[in-house]
């Protein structure tokens, strides 16, 4: 195995252990960080597969997606906490053990699910696809245990990490103008949320979802 | 030519952005609506005189099947304009809307048309995407316009449901991408028109996966059960000119992806579970909102309930699949889409004249004010399915195509219009006959753009003209071959 498929692979095992570790974090800050973190493990990795296959194009996406959820995000999310004062988020639906086992069935899914689409990849990094979709449905768990409005957008951001962790896993990325577009959306979608979240503080004094919760049916 | 109708929309977003708030600025929303009407008129005149004709680098295409929702977008939006000029302007006298969020509320207008645009008109599944997240980011703002407590909650649920569908839409896409990629190569590979033509080549593994999430997806925006629970929110908390556009046209354009996504399934998979899937959305959706809607005190939730329902019920003839259900089906689409956004008109301006949205508060309409009475009558009793509407026709057809290839179904589709139509009417009685308690409106209300649609579905059900038929069965077709 070339050393670049080793590199791609040990990223992708990190890029899986940040995910669980956001699942558990509480701590508002560490969050965002873990966030940059996995958007700096993403850029590596496709900057890797840009070595090994010599795709100029993957350059870009790799500097279109560090410069995106390194920098520009997570600088947002940062100023936003802190004009906000929000620290902690409140306890999740489960305790942080029963997260993780959770977790790990996700990933025996995931894994067993991706084993058929890796086998008709002809990519050299295609064994990091049951690990992006593992990310995916940790993301998701995250999203529905979480109760707070930023948790639970730095769910989705993470969402989306994985899901351009798969695209680059089985076929180098999506064309660049998609790309662009789908970055075009996150970060407008990131400029909203910071609106809302002083919405929704100006209304009800606190972030919490369980103030969203009186529209019935 | 065919980038005016991508140009009007964007130009009118960002000249609105600026001076949205003048007092013209109402009338200048009506004609970059009609503008982008005309357009399509054009484009249309275009298609029917040299057929389906690609543009802009291949990006665009214009079949059939995807010029008529175009002109149907292009035309409930500009009689929404014309609706939300009397409407919001009452809104902004009445102090519920400063400058800014009057800005706000024209620009989005024009941007929310212009990402339904693209995302029919264009002829790739990753611009498709990225102009369906478009229109949810349009519209998010919107929703929570009034900053009450409720429309935040719902403009936060419609955020981040509908979010989350669409995250599991990118994953579809990809995969489908990368079932293509095999076969054609970089960017082409993303191209309807190249993905309709390999479609049986397509590994059936991957466009399987692909499939399921691309339903649940985009099933979201669609509003089927059980990822539905923000639509009723979402339409409900909104501007009403924002409801009528987003149950009236937004719908259609995410059954729109769902239905050509399901054409390359259909192609490669060989086997029938994508439609069997559809249908049991289909069924379920219409049961669920059937059995909600006399739970309802809102009179826009009623009718955004009424929506999935009526969603539900094209998507369940689309899992049916054939010429006669896909006519059926967007026939459908259409009539629901005239009918639903002029009951939206009519209630938005009674919610605005009596003051209130509880149906229980509301009555004797046809005695103080017969207009806003007639409109809303007549509206239920279209949407409900009676003849002489054009919603009977394609209840009708879809009911007898029923009978015909899934006779199991037909107690469950009878259950659910039978509920629908004693809940509907019920409430709908409740409101237009009986003892007033509510002052007569001070003006008249403007709702010629209700009784208009009104009379399109009157005249869609009394005789569908020859060249609407014979479109419709060409784009029925483009959905199987």
């Amino acid at each position: 195995m070339p050393v670049f498929a080793q590199i791609i692979n040990m990223l992708a095992a990190l890029f899986l252990l940040v995910a669980f570790a956001m699942l558990t974090q509480r701590r508002i800050v560490h969050l965002i960080n873990l966030y940059a973190l996995q958007g700096a493990i993403l850029a590596f990795s496709i900057i890797a597969v840009a070595y090994g296959t010599h795709q100029q194009s993957l350059y870009f996406s790799a500097a279109l997606n560090a410069l995106l959820k390194v920098v520009v995000i997570p600088m947002i999310l940062h100023r936003l906490v802190r004009r906000l004062r929000i620290a902690w988020d409140r306890e999740s639906l489960l305790r942080a053990p029963t997260l993780l086992l959770t977790g790990l069935v996700l990933n025996i899914f995931a894994f067993n699910t991706a084993l058929p689409i890796e086998q008709l990849a002809g990519t050299v990094n295609r064994d990091t696809f049951a690990i992006a979709l593992s990310s995916v449905l940790l993301s998701l768990l995250m999203m529905i245990v979480r109760k707070t409005a930023i948790t639970q957008v730095l769910g989705f951001l993470s969402l989306e990490n994985g899901l351009i962790f798969a695209a680059t896993s089985v076929t180098y990325g999506m064309p660049m103008m998609i790309e662009l577009g789908i970055a075009l959306d996150v970060i407008v979608g990131v400029f909203i949320l910071g609106v809302f979240f002083f919405h929704i503080r100006e209304e009800f004094d606190s972030l919490d979802l369980h103030n969203l919760d009186r529209l019935g049916d | 030519m065919t980038p005016w109708i991508f140009l009007i929309p964007l130009a009118g977003a960002l000249f609105l952005a600026v001076y949205g708030d003048r007092p013209w600025a109402f009338a200048a929303n009506t004609a970059f609506s009609a503008a982008t009407f005309a357009a399509a008129a054009m484009m249309t005149a275009h298609l029917l005189a040299h057929g389906p004709f690609a543009a802009l680098h291949d990006q665009v295409f214009v079949n059939p099947l995807n010029a008529f929702f175009a002109d149907l977008t292009a035309f409930v939006t500009l009689t929404t304009s014309i609706f939300s000029r009397a409407y919001m302007r009452i809104e902004s006298h009445t102090g519920r809307l400063n400058p800014r969020r009057l800005r706000l509320y024209h620009s989005m207008f024009q941007m929310f048309a212009l990402t339904m645009l693209i995302a029919l008109l264009t002829n790739n599944i990753g611009i498709l995407w990225v102009a369906m997240e478009g229109a949810t980011l349009s519209t998010a703002l919107l929703v929570s316009l009034y900053r009450t407590p409720a429309s935040l909650e719902a403009a936060w649920k419609y955020f981040i449901l509908c979010g989350v569908g669409i995250a599991l839409a990118l994953f579809g896409t990809i995969m489908v991408y990368f079932a293509a990629h095999a076969l054609v190569g970089g960017q082409a590979s993303l191209l309807w028109t190249n993905l309709d033509r390999i479609r049986a080549h397509l590994d059936p593994a991957i466009v399987g996966v692909a499939f399921a999430f691309l339903l649940l997806g985009y099933g979201t925006k669609v509003g089927l059960v059980p990822v539905h629970n923000w639509l009723p929110d979402a339409h409900a908390e909104g501007p009403t000119p924002i409801s009528a556009v987003l149950s009236g046209l937004l719908l259609n354009v995410a059954l729109y992806a769902v239905v050509r996504f399901k054409k390359l399934a259909d192609g490669s998979l060989h086997s029938r579970w994508p439609n069997h899937l559809m249908m049991a959305f289909g069924l379920l959706s219409v049961l669920v909102a059937a059995f909600s809607l006399a739970r309802q005190r809102d009179i826009k939730r009623l009718f955004s309930y009424s929506s999935i329902e009526h969603m539900g019920l094209a998507t369940f003839a689309f899992g049916m699949g054939g010429p006669l259900a896909n006519f059926a089906a967007l026939l459908h689409m259409t009539v629901h889409s005239l009918t639903k956004s002029s009951l939206f008109f009519s209630s938005g301006h009674i919610a605005q004249k009596t003051g209130t949205q509880d149906i229980d508060q509301i009555g004797g309409l046809l005695g103080r004010n017969p207009a806003m009475g007639w409109a809303l009558l007549l509206g239920s009793l279209a949407i409900l399915g009676m003849p002489p509407f054009g919603v009977f026709t394609s209840e009708f057809l879809i009911l007898t195509v029923t009978i015909h290839k899934e006779l199991w179904a037909l107690p469950f589709l009878g259950v659910g219009l039978a509920v629908a139509f004693a809940a509907l009417f019920g409430r709908t009685q409740s409101m237009v006959f009986g003892e007033t308690r509510i002052p007569k409106a001070p003006a008249p209300p403007s709702l010629w753009p209700s009784f208009l649609h009104l009379a399109l579905v009157l005249l869609l059900g009394l005789s569908i003209p020859a060249i609407l038929s014979a479109w419709y069965t060409a784009a029925a077709r483009l959905l199987i071959h």
